[in-house]
C-alpha cells in the first residue's frame, strides 16, 4: 500500500497524521517538509520570542514532542514541486517522485512581500529565522521601525517593537486596522490603543516602494509624495495560500485550496489550515482561516476525512477562535464577523480598552470580540457553537 | 486524576475553561483558578481534551 503523504509539518499537517493514527491508520506516513527542520510554533514570532521573554527553543509546536510517537517518516528540506490528483503522484524539488495513497495538503500561507529589490532591513515575519533576522537587526537599536500593514501580525510587531524601547510608524492603507475582516469600531481601537502607547498610527496611507542605498532600506516612500526614513521596515500585508506546487495538478484552486465541508478538495485528496478555503457549514459559508486554533482542529478534520476513504466523510463545521496579545491587552475572537455587521457592546466600554462585543447580522451573532474578556468570549463560544442565533448571545451577558 | 496548571505558561485564554468548566475558571482578574485539582473520574475525558486544547499546552493530568 502506498503510504499517506503529508506536506506541511506544522499545526495542520501534524495535526492530520494524530488524527490519522487515532483513528487507526497503520499504514507508513510520509511527511514532507521544505524547512530543514520542524518548524517552530508561530504566535511567539511576533511576541515573547521577538521581545526576547522566550527562547527560540520554547516555542514549540503542541505535537513536537509526540513526532516519534506518530510514527512518521519525516523528509525535512524536501520541498514538493509537482502533484498530479489522477493519480496521487507527488514530485518533489530533489528530483524524487512519490507516489501516495491519501494525500494532505498542509502547506500553509506565505508572507506578501512589496515589490521592488531585495534590502538589507525588510523583514516580513513567518518563520524563526525570520524572527531572529528582525530581532538581530532591532538589537542593533534603530532609530525608528516602520511597519507596513496594521494586519494582527503588523499591530503585534508594532506593539513588541515599543515594548523594546524603540520608536515605531504603523502604517495602514485603509482608512482603520483589520478593516477587511472586522468592523470599523475595532479596527479604531486598535489604532487608539497603539496611540496611546506612542506608535505614530498612520491610515489610509499608501505605500509606494523602498528607498535604500548601499543595499540597505533608508526610507519608506508614501503615495502622497513624502517618505518616512526608516532603518528596519517590517512588512506585514497578508499571506498568499502555498498553493504553487499545485498549479495545473487537477486541485480546485481558488481562495486557496478549494474543499467541500468535509475538507476533501479531490478524491484521495484533504487539504487544512491556513492554504484550504472549505465550506463551514456551521456558517453556511466558505471560508479560509489563518488561525493557530484553527489549523489544529481542521487538520484533525482532513485526518478523519482521509479515514473515511470513499465514504462520505464528516462535515467540518466550527466556530474560529483566535488570539492576539499586543501591550499588556489580550484581544480574543470567537466566530467569524464581516466588516458590515452591526457592533454591539456587550461588556466594559471601547475607551478604557477592556471590553466584550458581538457582532450582528440579521437574526444572527457572526462572532464576539474581548479585550481582556477572556470568559466572555470563550462563553459565548459554547453558545455560538451550538447556534448562531442573536438572542442566547445577547441573553448570556444581561 | 490530578490537574495541573503551569502557570508560567499559562496565558488565561479560558480554552480549558470553555470544555471543562466545572475544573477551570477564568475569573474577571484575567486569572486562571483551578476549582478542582483532583476531579472526579467521569471528568477526565473533558479534562483530557482541556488539557490537548489548551494553546501553551500548560496543563497535564497526572493518573
Ligand atoms: C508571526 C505569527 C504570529 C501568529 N500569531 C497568531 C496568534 O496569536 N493567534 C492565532 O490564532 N494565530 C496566529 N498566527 C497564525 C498561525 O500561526 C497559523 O494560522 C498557523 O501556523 C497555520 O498553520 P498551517 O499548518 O496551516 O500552516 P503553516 O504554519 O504555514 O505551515 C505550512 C508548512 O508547509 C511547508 N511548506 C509550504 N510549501 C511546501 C512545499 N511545497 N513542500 C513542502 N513543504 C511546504 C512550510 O515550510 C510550512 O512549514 C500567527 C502566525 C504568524 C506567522
Ligand atoms: S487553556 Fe491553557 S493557557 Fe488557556 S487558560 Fe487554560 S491553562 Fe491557561
Amino acid at each position: 500500500m502506498d503510504p499517506v503523504v503529508v506536506v506541511g509539518a506544522s499545526l495542520a499537517g501534524l495535526s492530520a497524521i494524530d488524527a490519522l493514527r487515532a483513528g487507526g491508520h497503520d499504514g507508513d506516513v510520509v511527511l514532507l517538509e521544505s524547512a530543514p527542520s520542524l518548524p517552530s510554533d508561530r504566535p511567539p514570532l511576533s511576541k515573547q520570542v521577538l521581545a526576547g521573554s522566550m527562547e527560540p527553543e520554547a516555542a514549540r509546536q503542541p505535537l513536537a514532542a509526540r513526532l516519534d510517537e506518530l510514527d512518521v517518516e519525516v523528509r525535512w528540506g524536501t520541498r514538493v514541486d509537482s502533484f498530479d490528483a489522477a493519480s496521487l503522484q507527488l514530485r518533489c524539488a530533489t528530483g524524487t517522485e512519490l507516489r501516495a495513497s491519501g494525500v494532505v495538503v498542509a502547506t500553509g500561507a506565505a508572507p506578501r512581500a512589496l515589490p521592488g529589490p531585495t534590502l538589507a532591513g525588510v523583514h516580513v515575519l513567518r518563520t524563526m529565522d525570520d524572527c531572529l533576522a528582525l530581532r538581530a537587526d532591532l538589537d542593533r537599536g534603530p532609530d525608528r521601525v516602520v511597519v507596513v500593514g496594521a494586519g494582527f501580525i503588523g499591530a503585534e510587531v508594532a506593539a513588541t517593537c515599543r515594548e523594546l524601547g524603540l520608536e515605531v510608524t504603523l502604517l495602514e492603507g485603509a482608512p482603520a486596522p483589520m478593516v477587511r475582516v472586522l468592523p470599523v469600531q475595532v479596527g479604531s481601537f486598535v489604532a487608539d490603543l497603539h496611540r496611546a502607547h506612542g506608535v505614530d498610527v498612520r491610515l489610509g496611507v499608501g505605500v509606494e516602494g523602498l528607498d535604500g542605498a548601499d543595499g540597505r532600506v533608508r526610507a519608506v516612500r508614501l503615495a502622497d509624495g513624502t517618505s518616512i526614513p526608516a532603518e528596519v521596515v517590517v512588512v506585514g500585508i497578508g499571506v498568499v495560500p502555498g498553493t504553487g506546487w499545485l498549479e495545473g495538478s487537477g486541485v480546485p484552486l481558488g481562495n486557496g485550496v478549494t474543499c467541500d465541508e468535509t475538507c476533501l478538495a479531490a478524491p484521495g485528496v484533504v487539504a487544512a489550515g491556513d492554504v484550504a478555503e472549505w465550506f463551514n457549514p456551521h456558517f453556511g459559508e466558505r471560508m479560509r482561516v489563518e488561525q493557530w486554533e484553527h489549523a489544529i482542529e481542521h487538520g484533525a478534520a482532513a485526518g478523519r476525512r482521509l479515514l473515511a476513504g470513499d465514504g462520505p466523510g464528516a462535515p467540518f463545521g466550527s466556530v474560529p477562535w483566535f488570539w492576539s496579545d499586543q501591550y499588556d491587552r489580550k484581544l480574543q475572537m470567537a466566530g467569524r464577523p464581516s466588516a458590515a455587521d452591526e457592533v454591539h457592546v456587550l461588556e466594559g466600554s471601547l475607551e478604557e480598552h477592556r471590553f466584550a462585543v458581538a457582532f450582528r447580522r440579521g437574526d444572527r451573532c457572526t462572532g464576539v470580540l474581548g479585550v481582556n474578556r477572556p470568559r466572555h468570549v470563550v462563553q459565548a463560544r459554547m453558545r455560538l457553537a451550538e447556534s448562531l442565533d442573536w438572542a442566547p448571545i445577547e441573553e448570556l451577558f444581561t | 486524576m490530578k490537574v495541573v496548571v503551569n502557570f508560567d505558561l499559562c496565558e488565561s485564554n479560558a480554552v480549558c475553561m470553555g470544555i471543562a468548566p466545572e475544573v477551570f475558571e477564568v475569573r474577571d482578574d484575567d486569572f486562571l483558578y483551578v476549582l478542582q485539582e483532583e476531579p472526579p473520574e467521569e471528568l477526565r475525558e473533558q479534562v483530557t481534551e482541556a488539557a490537548r486544547r489548551c494553546p501553551k499546552q500548560a496543563i497535564t493530568v497526572e493518573d
